[in-house]
């Protein structure tokens, strides 16, 4: 599904040039399940965003289902996310004025769904992660486990093709880590190829593949 | 590529509005404030013009006034013996066989003066005049009668009197039929004019006393004026359209009688209201305009504090903007919705604004006793103008919110 080949990104930070990925070659394949390890600053943030297509990289080539994302304009770009990934942060990102089900209706929204399908849909996502009661709730009527459920579900929304997640247990409590984390193995066993990115050994064990990043590089890739 | 659709970019941007109502609310009263003063000032400024415009036809519109003028002659000596003659008896009748369409032809003379009666004294103007004075200044007669060209021929001392000056004199009595002396000299009342009121320029208009014009020459303004001499000859032209051919005709006319040479300033001038009324009309004009760009600049003032607080929000809510953009939102869509935002605030306060604009003007032309006027452009030009103003002092902080980068929005705390 997806081919890294030689990817490198480099910032300027005022006189000095960092390197933050290092012509890293990848392959993911469909309905994987990928961990990406590394202490901070060791590149892993970086490979997520352009994954993700919320950054363009300075070198190299990204193919995404034969498509070269590294070339697509700004709106392409828009669609892609909106289309093709998931998205679920370590600060769950929900919008404080909408309720759960209208969170979870976003994506779609920006896909241009109608009203009546994509509150169908949203309500139906809501009930797959447990929370067909709390549908009319803010995010401040959540516990955090609920908010990154409610996250988890709208990153399902546009039915995507690879789910992101940046330490989608960071903030949580250790049992509801656990819980999450069983809930991204489900949505594996269904088929949804899934790239977790964290700094604790103990998630990474999670997934069936991990990779760990050191400078920018890949230092080890191993399956189990 | 399905998009966004623009309903729900508007629901977004009246979302965030109706999410902090009294910042949404002080934001927009710079708007409310701009577009109640301007549409106020219009308001007012039109119903000055009408009242102007009602008060000037209420003195006749048709009406010619033709007054004795100094020339400047080549000697610099002015007014001296042979120029400047005045008008006289002549020139009035010479307009009224001469010129067509001068309905009512009316020479009169006029001086203030001290006038009692019972014991009772008031000081007004008289004027000695021809019956058709009446005709030519559109004044009617309340009670008793007009003098005729029969009693201005018998050189009769009679008066109609003002009703101002008869209820000075009188109070509430009759007046008809009593002696009242002017400047000593007996006159009788045989009529009372109808009120017109006050003036657009606050002058009592019922404070006067009209009588013959030869008896007030000959009694009450005595040795200081020629026996046929006139000070103003008022000549009402048979309809609007007739009063610049009458008015010609008349300037002509008098530099015959008057045997001016051709060069010479004329020794008369002839004015009609239709002209003093457009210089009127545009002195307010220039007036409200001036009004309504001073009150124009607190609707700029308002765009600034709605551009203010658009970039506070655009600060606030950059999490936001990098989310919506992660999920899909396309820089365009961001900068719609936070253009919108502005936009909605601005037409928001610019119908509130709107409505206490036509009430404030109601009001005020309630309590000056003024006609209320707007006109019908105000309305659409208020909307407009407030919501270019959103749009202008909008676009800035939209296109900062559009130009963000996600990864550094959703990063910020």
């Amino acid at each position: 599904m997806i081919q890294i080949e030689d990817l490198t990104k480099t910032y300027v930070m005022g006189e000095e040039t960092v390197t933050a990925l290092d012509s890293v070659s990848l392959t993911i394949a469909r309905g994987e399940s990928i961990a990406i390890i590394g202490p901070s600053g060791s590149g892993k943030s970086t490979l997520m965003n352009l994954l993700g297509g919320l950054d363009r990289p300075s070198g190299g080539r990204y193919r995404f289902e034969g498509e070269e994302v590294a070339r697509f304009s700004d709106d392409q770009l828009a669609d892609f996310r909106n289309r093709r990934i998931g998205f679920v942060f370590q600060s769950f990102q929900l919008l404080p004025r909408l309720s759960a089900l209208q969170n979870v209706e976003l994506p779609m929204i920006y896909g241009g769904q109608p009203p009546r399908v994509r509150r169908e849909r949203a309500a139906e996502l809501l009930e797959r992660v447990g929370l067909g009661s709390r549908m009319g709730h803010r995010p401040n009527q959540l516990s955090g486990g609920q908010q990154q459920r409610v996250a988890i579900a709208r990153s399902l929304a546009n039915r995507p093709d690879l789910l992101l997640a940046d330490e989608p247990t960071g903030a949580l409590d250790s049992a509801t880590g656990v819980e999450v984390l069983s809930l991204f193995q489900k949505l594996n066993t269904e088929g949804l190829t899934i790239v977790l990115v964290t700094h604790d050994r103990g998630v990474a064990n999670a997934a069936r593949r991990r990779i760990a990043f050191r400078d920018g590089r890949v230092t080890e890739d191993e399956r189990s | 590529m399905s998009g966004v659709s623009p309903a729900e970019i508007i629901r977004f941007a009246t979302g965030a509005i109706i999410a902090h109502p009294l910042r949404s609310g002080l934001t927009s009263l710079g708007v409310v404030i701009g577009v109640a003063s301007v549409v106020m000032m219009t308001s007012i400024g039109m119903g000055a013009q009408r009242q102007v415009t009602d008060t000037i036809s209420g003195l006749g519109s048709n009406l010619i006034i033709v007054s004795p003028k100094q020339p400047r002659n080549s000697g610099g000596v002015m007014g001296g013996a042979g120029a400047g003659e005045g008008l006289t008896d002549g020139d009035a009748e010479a307009i009224r066989r001469q010129v067509d369409g001068a309905v009512a032809v009316a020479p009169s003379v006029g001086g203030m003066a001290q006038v009692t009666a019972d014991g009772a004294n008031w000081s007004t103007t008289i004027y000695g005049v021809s019956p058709e004075y009446l005709e030519a200044r559109d004044l009617t007669v309340a009670s008793g009668r007009m003098f005729d060209d029969r009693d201005a021929r018998q050189g009769r001392k009679v008066a109609v009197l003002g009703p101002t000056v008869v209820t000075q004199l009188w109070g509430e009595a009759d007046p008809i039929g009593k002696r009242i002396r002017i400047r000593g000299a007996p006159f009788e009342v045989i009529g009372v004019l109808g009120s017109k009121g006050q003036s657009s320029f606050g002058r009592d208009q019922d404070d006067l006393i009209l009588s013959p014009l030869e008896s007030v020459r000959s009694r009450v303004i005595g040795r200081r004026i020629k026996a046929d001499s006139v000070q103003t000859i008022f000549v009402k032209a048979e309809s609007e359209e007739a009063v610049s051919a009458v008015q010609e005709n008349i300037d002509t006319l008098l530099r015959t009688e008057h045997r001016i040479p051709q060069g010479e300033d004329d020794d008369f001038e002839t004015q009609n209201l239709a002209s003093i009324l457009d210089a009127s009309k545009a002195a307010i004009g220039a007036f409200t305009v001036l009004l309504a760009a001073i009150a124009g600049i607190s609707l700029v003032v308002g765009g600034v504090g709605i551009m203010n607080i658009m970039l506070v929000a655009v600060t606030e809510r950059t999490r936001e903007i990098g989310l919506r953009m992660a999920l899909g939102a396309r820089r365009r869509d961001v900068l719609t919705q936070f253009a919108l935002e502005s936009v909605a605030l601005s037409l928001v306060g610019g119908l509130i604004g709107l409505a206490i604009g036509l009430l404030g003007a109601a009001g005020i032309s309630a309590v000056a006793n003024w006609p209320f006027a707007l006109p019908a452009w105000a309305i659409p030009v208020a909307l407009g103008f407030s919501s270019l103003v959103g749009l202008v002092f909008g676009a800035y902080p939209a296109w900062r919110a559009a130009r963000l980068d996600p990864i550094e929005a959703l990063r910020r705390e």
